[in-house]
């Protein structure tokens, strides 16, 4: 077995065993979604109006919560010392935690959004647009989240300063988002010109992300 | 006196103490000649004086991407080059860009509300300075939380980096976006749109706001080097007192 594969599964197995936090993010998602009629009120058409920003606010939020412990917890526990004298590259490592991370993460929240979908008087077109912007967006999330989580994976309280450095930076990925969405669903521009630029965001994440965190990593811990 | 004698913080102090009053003296006069010239700049035909805003606004929205620029490569010579001083560089910077930003974000507001009826609208040049606004508070405050001085340094140099992509964004935004606020008029293919009656006001004033920039940055540099300094010899009077 490869090192990427061995820490993947590590990641995974620790991410959905007790303490992991991999379905709580799918948990907070749906009281986002929740309590959103609760401020708004419960008018559907509105509801309907907003709702892929609602999901994608959602989604975004969820995945920011999970961030703060991911490369903390293995620096607390001393196997980010050896993930750090292992042969295999810093990069690749990060870049594996970040796809671990997405798959307990993001990905469940991707396939919980037809359900929210339902909550939020979404029609199926919508529901739809709005899960493959999100299955295409999360990842984004994931990889510049990673970034903050190394800036801060020596603090003691650093999740609340994660989510502030690194909010500014997943904006671009919030407007592409819903402006696919939108744009499936009543907008005159087609699906496919955001949602392009919403896989190029997520590409150029998936390749910064992972050297940003290594350099931030090297950096940080010495 | 070679360029690297600089590095050496004491050199830089003795430096940079020599230069400071000049560079005052440049700043306060080339803002007197500036407001000098912006009072006699013509009035605009449809916005009256008002419009003399941009005589602040514009120097500082340049100002506030070229101070996030010498904070980047203040950053690439905290990890790259591994200069000396190039992380109290990039710590002075900080509050210096913030507070430009915030200027170029109020005086637009205060601008835009008699002219365009509003004081915010979402578009991409304002939203991409505000977003750079809310970045430079975001490098504010891992400054503050990292107490170790070159640590934080280095988690800063990291984060501006990353943060640099924001630049060009701001700076295209008006051309990629169809917006209520101006396109390009200066740095522009083609050369500047404006009259030389009221760009020339304009570059004299962005040059004043530019000297302010570097006699505050020299100052706030000193500062930062003198402030590491009394750490240290707090942390030496901790040990001496633990009998260490």
């Amino acid at each position: 077995m490869t090192a990427f594969a061995a820490l993947l599964l590590r990641d995974m197995r620790l991410a959905v065993r007790v303490g992991g936090g991999a379905l709580v993010g799918v948990l907070f998602f749906l009281l986002v979604v929740t309590i959103v009629p609760f401020a708004i009120g419960p008018d559907l058409a509105l509801l309907a109006r907003i709702g892929p920003a609602i999901l994608w606010l959602g989604a975004l939020l969820a995945s920011l919560l999970g961030l703060d412990r991911l490369i903390a917890a293995d620096h607390e526990d001393g196997s980010l010392d050896l993930i750090l004298a292992a042969r295999t590259p810093l990069e690749l490592t990060m870049a594996t935690k970040a796809v671990a991370h997405w798959l307990t993460t993001g990905l469940p929240l991707v396939a919980a959004t037809p359900l929210l979908g339902l909550l939020l008087n979404l029609d199926p077109t919508a529901t739809g647009a709005v899960a493959l912007t999100l299955a295409a967006g999360t990842p984004a999330l994931t990889f510049i989240g990673l970034v903050g989580a190394a800036l801060t994976v020596a603090l003691r309280r650093g999740g609340l300063l994660l989510a502030v450095l690194i909010l500014p930076l997943t904006i671009p990925v919030l407007i592409f988002g819903v402006a696919a969405s939108n744009a499936a669903i009543v907008g005159p521009i087609p699906f496919g010109t955001p949602f392009t630029i919403l896989c190029a965001l997520t590409l150029m994440s998936a390749v910064i992300g992972p050297i940003a965190a290594a350099a931030a990593l090297r950096q940080g811990l010495d | 006196m070679p360029l690297i004698d600089l590095a050496n913080p004491s050199r830089f102090l003795a430096l940079s103490g020599r230069l400071l009053p000049w560079l005052s003296a440049a700043t306060l006069l080339a803002f007197a000649f500036g407001i000098a010239q912006v009072i006699g700049a013509p009035n605009d035909y449809q916005q009256g004086a008002t419009a003399k805003i941009m005589y602040i606004h514009v120097p500082s929205a340049w100002l506030s991407m070229f101070i996030w620029g010498t904070m980047s490569i203040a950053a690439l010579g905290t990890l790259v080059w591994r200069h000396p001083l190039a992380d109290v560089a990039a710590k002075a910077a900080a509050p210096i860009g913030a507070a430009l930003t915030l200027q170029c974000l109020v005086t637009g507001m205060l601008w835009g509300r008699p002219m365009w009826g509003t004081y915010w609208v979402w578009d991409g040049r304002l939203t991409s300075v505000l977003v750079l606004f809310l970045m430079y508070l975001g490098v504010l405050a891992l400054w503050r939380t990292i107490e170790e001085p070159s640590r934080a340094a280095r988690a800063v140099a990291v984060l501006t980096l990353v943060g640099a992509i924001n630049l060009p964004i701001i700076k295209f935004s008006v051309d990629w976006w169809s917006t209520l606020h101006q396109p390009s008029s200066v740095l522009r293919l083609g050369g500047p749109a404006m009259h030389s009656s009221i760009l020339i006001p304009l570059l004299v004033m962005a040059l004043a706001f530019f000297l302010l920039f570097l006699t505050l940055h020299l100052g706030a540099m000193r500062n930062e080097i003198m402030r590491r300094r009394v750490r240290t010899l707090m942390l030496m009077q901790a040990d001496a007192a633990a009998g260490r």
